[in-house]
Formats: structure tokens, sequence, C-alpha cells
């Protein structure tokens, strides 16, 4: 009994990294300008299909595809700001909401078009060992791994570079930043971008793992929510913490209750915390 | 009686009114089917208003009220054999209970939180519902055929329900302007402005939020009790589906948010707009970004809607247009 929980925990926290990915850009994106980005979804699943047809088209490993899918997440994102985003910006919640929902119906509108509802699948398997009672999936470590090697890099780059200072300047007070001489459009159209850039990451690493379609991005969405709350909205090293959480529970909860209650647990879970501690666990700023 | 003679509600109930009965005097299934998805637009649209044009808060979970309410009127009438009033009261009165109390809870939370709050209810009411067994779980429930002998038969049966939902409609555009014109809507729209001055200028702004969200609730609850006899079964997945509560803001969003008329405006164009779209070979497949285009663009542009842009543009038209 306790070596089936314990092997499915193990199982659970290694998606979790995933997750974890998966809700940083919004996490940091929130964290920045307080917009919540509600393209993320489709911005997951265009990842996952640019992993895709570099994999099939070109050969590449799925591993090195996270660069083109980081690259194409990016300029996705910062088009989405230009267009969408930088008009808004200053308006009420709702505007924000709102335009990036559009961009949302938009990018799913087209993608469902051009890319249909088919069910794709990355055929990379790498094997398994066994580890005490676990039987360990090389993909899911890999991928595990992968979000590791992500987020140091994101933490580098927010606190080595001077883009990175740029954004941090931004994010504790834009006026005076813009005061100090940063150039906060463009710091913005960036941020926007690099929580696009790892939205897209997120989903090509998912597409090492599981089947997807075009809206397949959806539920990662909706997990990247909870788990940005979880960890405290705004801050991507806690929206990692949370996705580790998330995933633990997501291991032992079936153990426990049927496999269909899962979800139930985990959104009452997710209004729970919004009312009792917004901030997350890691608690933060308001 | 000044506001019984406004102009603005004799305009925001006679369009909706003719419309309406255009079906009844034209006797065609065809259009009363057309028309129905119009008026329930409507309903869900002036009923959302109340929240989201009046009090400023962003609700993504508004068809809940629409699922759960039908939910419960349907259990009534396929497990107890209720009849279709007593139903349409049910799932009424279930929905602004749900609203009551889900509104004493997460309206403590502002702007975004409050949004992601209320993807979050829509989310677990849905995953609750599917494995909720007494309503059918996944699967749902469906009418026995024999229910509808009661109302004489299917075919005036689907007209009986034709008449209570333009009753329904014209009775949520009249409790929207009776908000507006009220003591109750003008401290509402000052949460809308700033919460915390309305606070100190004696709105006592948790209960009149808490209120607002229970009024915008109970219709929507009625509203699916009637769709749901009408179609004859009920899933989760056509009771709760989040996209119907992102079209219903831009309905609202379109028509103009905290006007009376903008909503009934937004819900009538944005459905006939759909329809034309869903037919046209070129659109088809891209509707849903031909809609998202088009919700990009009044939010960058016109983000007072048509009705609120044409209230600025002709002031004339302000004793007109509420």
């Amino acid at each position: 009994m306790i070596e089936t929980i314990l092997a499915s925990l193990i199982d659970g926290v290694l998606l979790g990294f995933v997750y974890g990915l998966a809700a940083m850009g919004l996490a940091l994106i929130f964290g920045v300008m307080n917009v919540i980005n509600l393209a993320h979804g489709p911005t997951i699943a265009l990842g996952m299909f640019v992993s895709y047809f570099a994999f099939t088209s070109l050969g590449l490993s799925p591993y090195l595809a996270l660069i083109p899918a980081g690259v194409f997440g990016l300029l996705l994102g910062m088009v989405i700001y230009g267009v969408a985003v930088h008009r808004v910006i200053n308006a009420p919640h709702l505007s924000t909401l709102l335009a990036t929902f559009a961009v949302n119906m938009i990018l799913i509108g087209i993608g469902t078009a051009v890319l249909t509802t088919t069910p794709r699948n990355i055929d990379f398997r790498l094997g398994s060992f066994v580890a005490g009672p676990a039987t360990i999936l090389w993909n899911r470590l890999a991928a595990a791994t992968a979000t590791i090697v992500v987020a140091g890099l994101l933490y580098l780059f927010l606190q080595r570079t001077r883009p990175g200072k740029h954004i941090r300047a931004v994010t504790d007070n834009r006026a005076a930043a813009e005061l100090m001489g940063i150039p906060s459009s463009r710091v913005l159209a960036l941020t926007f971008g690099i929580g696009s850039m790892l939205a897209a990451v997120a989903g090509a690493v998912i597409a090492t793992l599981f089947p997807f379609n075009v809206l397949s991005g959806g539920g990662y969405e909706l997990k990247s929510f909870l788990i940005a709350v979880l960890g405290s909205l705004g801050n991507p090293f806690g929206a990692l913490l949370g996705g580790l959480v998330l995933g633990a529970l997501e291991g032992v909860l079936p153990g426990v209750v049927p496999t269909t209650w899962v979800p139930v647990f985990e959104f009452v879970l997710f209004v729970l915390i919004l009312l009792w501690r917004p901030t997350g666990l890691l608690g933060g700023r308001q | 009686m000044n506001r019984i003679l406004h102009p603005g509600l004799w305009v925001a109930l006679g369009l909706p009114a003719l419309v309406g009965a255009w079906p009844l005097l034209t006797g065609s299934p065809a259009n009363r089917e057309l028309v129905f998805t119009i008026l329930l637009s409507v309903t869900l649209a002036s009923s959302l208003n109340i929240l989201l044009g009046y009090t400023g808060y962003v609700n993504f979970g508004h068809i809940v009220f629409f699922g759960l309410g039908g939910y419960i009127g349907f259990y009534l009438m396929s497990a107890h054999s209720a009849s279709l009033y007593l139903a349409m009261a049910a799932g009424g009165l279930g929905a602004g209970l749900l609203g009551l109390l889900l509104g004493r809870a997460i309206l403590r939370l502002r702007g975004a939180y409050f949004a992601l709050a209320t993807i979050g209810v829509n989310e677990a009411a849905r995953a609750f519902v599917n494995n909720f067994k007494p309503f059918g779980g996944p699967i749902g429930m469906s009418l026995n055929f024999q229910v509808f002998s009661e109302y004489g038969g299917a075919t005036d049966a689907l007209w009986l329900v034709y008449r209570l939902m333009l009753l329904l409609t014209l009775s949520v555009i009249l409790v929207s302007f009776a908000v507006k014109t009220s003591r109750f809507g003008l401290g509402l729209r000052a949460i809308r402005e700033n919460e915390d001055a309305a606070e100190v200028m004696g709105v006592v702004a948790p209960s009149a939020k808490s209120w607002a969200y229970t009024l915008s609730a109970i219709f929507p609850g009625i509203a699916g009790v009637l769709f749901f006899f009408k179609n004859g079964n009920v899933e989760p997945i056509d009771a709760f589906r989040l996209h119907t509560s992102i079209e219903v803001i831009v309905m609202v969003m379109l028509g103009g948010a905290g006007t009376v008329f903008g909503p009934i405006l937004g819900a009538g164009v944005y459905q006939r707009l759909r329809g034309l779209l869903l037919v046209s070979p070129v659109f088809k497949n891209i509707q849903l970004a031909v809609a998202g285009a088009l919700l990009l663009v009044i939010i960058l542009f016109v983000p007072a809607g048509v009705v609120g842009w044409l209230r600025h543009r002709f002031p004339f038209l302000r004793r007109v247009l509420e």
C-alpha cells in the first residue's frame, strides 16, 4: 500500500515539475504587470506543435526542439503584447482579461481550422528504470530536468542581466523605473514574451509525455491558474513549488478517492486558497 | 411614476417584445427556434450585466447558474415528475441561493482574484455534477416523452416554453431597468467606480454586492430549466460550458456594459452574426477567430460598446437609450 502510494507520489512530483513550468509564465506576467494572460493555454498548445513539427519534419530531438518552441513563444508573446495588451494595460482588469481572452479565441479558432483537433503524439520513448518500489520513466525524469534547467536560466536572467534587472525594477514600481530611464513599455513587452516563452517551452516538454491536440492547452491553463495561486500569484518560483504540490496531490489523491473526483477537489481547493490566502503559500506581495 | 414613463424603458422592452411576438404571429417553428436562442442570450446577458456592468465585477462563471438551475429543475421533473412551473421556481430559487452563499464568500475578492475564483467555481461545479449520481453523472438525464402530454403534446409544450421564455426575458429587462434607476443601483455603480469611496459614502458594499450577485443568478437559473426542458435532456458538458460564459460577456461588452439596452442589442447582434458566420462556408471553420477579433476590436477601440458609444456621440439619444 505504502509502496504504491510512494510510487505514484514520485510519478506525480516529476509531473509536477512540468506543471510548475507551465504556470511560471503566467505568474511572471501577473507579477510584473498585473495581467492574467488568458491566452496562456493556446500558447502552450502551439509550443507543443512547434516541437511536434521540429521532431517530425526536421528530425530534431524533442529536447533540442525546446529552443525553437521557446523562440516562437517569445515572438508570439511580444506580438500579443503589442497588439492586444499595450493599449489597455492601464485600464480596469476586465479589459486585459477580455483582450487576452480574445487572443485565445483567435488562436484557438485559427489553430482548429489549420491544425484540426486530431490527436498528435511525439513518438519518442526513452524507456524506464526501477528505483526501489517505483518504476520511473526516463521521459518524465528528462522533463523534470528540463524544467529545472529552464527555471535556473530564468533565475540567472532575472538576477544577473540588465534586462532582467529592468524587469524587476518595473515590477517594483513602474513609474519610478521610468523616471530612472527604463523604457517600461519595452520591458513589459519583453516580459510578456518571456512569459509566453515559458508557456511554449512547457508545451514542448508536455508533448514528450502525452498525446495532444490544439485544444490541450486549456486544461494546463486551468491547472496553471490553480498552481500560480497556490504558489503565490506573481512569483514564478512560487509557481514551481505550487506545481510540485499539485503534482504530488494528483499522484496521491487517485489512491484515496475515485479518479473522477480529483478535479472536484482541485478546484474546490483553488477557490478555498483564493479565499483563505490569496497571496499563496509563499506569501509575498498582495 | 416618472420611471415608468421613461422612454429608455419602453425602447428596451419594446424591441424584444416586437421580435418576440413575430414567431407567435407567424406561427412558424423555425422562427420560434431562432428567436428563442436570441431571447435566451438576452436573458443571460441582461442578468450578467447587473453584476458585470453595474457593479464592475467580472464573472466568468455566469453559466454555473444556468447549468445548476437547469439541473435542479430537470431533476425535479424527471425524478419526481414535478410540473414545469414548480421546476422553474426551484431552478430560480436554487440558483439564487447559490448566488447568495457563493457571493458572501467570493465577493470579498476583488478584480482579477474574483475573476479567477469564478473560473474555479465553474470548473468545480462541472466536475462535481459529472460525479454526482442523482444528477446522472457524466451521462446526464433525459425526460420521458410522456411528460410533454401534460402540456398538450410536444408541439404545444414547445410553444408554451417559448412564451415563458419571452415573459422571462421581459422581466429581466424590467428588473435590470429598475435596478439601474434605483438607489440600490446607484450604490452598485458607486462600487464599480471606487469601492472604498462608496463605502465611505455609506454604501454597504458587501450586502449590495451579494444582492446584485443573487439577482443576476436567479434569471439564468430559470432560463436553464426552460432550455433543458425544451431539449429533453441535460448533460454536464452542455450545462457548464466556460465558453458560453465568455460569449455572454462578449454580448454585454458589444452592446455596452452598464446600460439597460446594451446587453439586449449585443445579444441580438452577436447571435445573428454567429448564425451568419456559421452558414458561410468561408467563415464556418474560423467563426471562433472572427468572434475573437470582433471582441478585441471592441475592447481596444470602443470599450463602452455600441450603446455607450451612441450615448456619448449623440447626446439626444441619452433620453431614449438607457
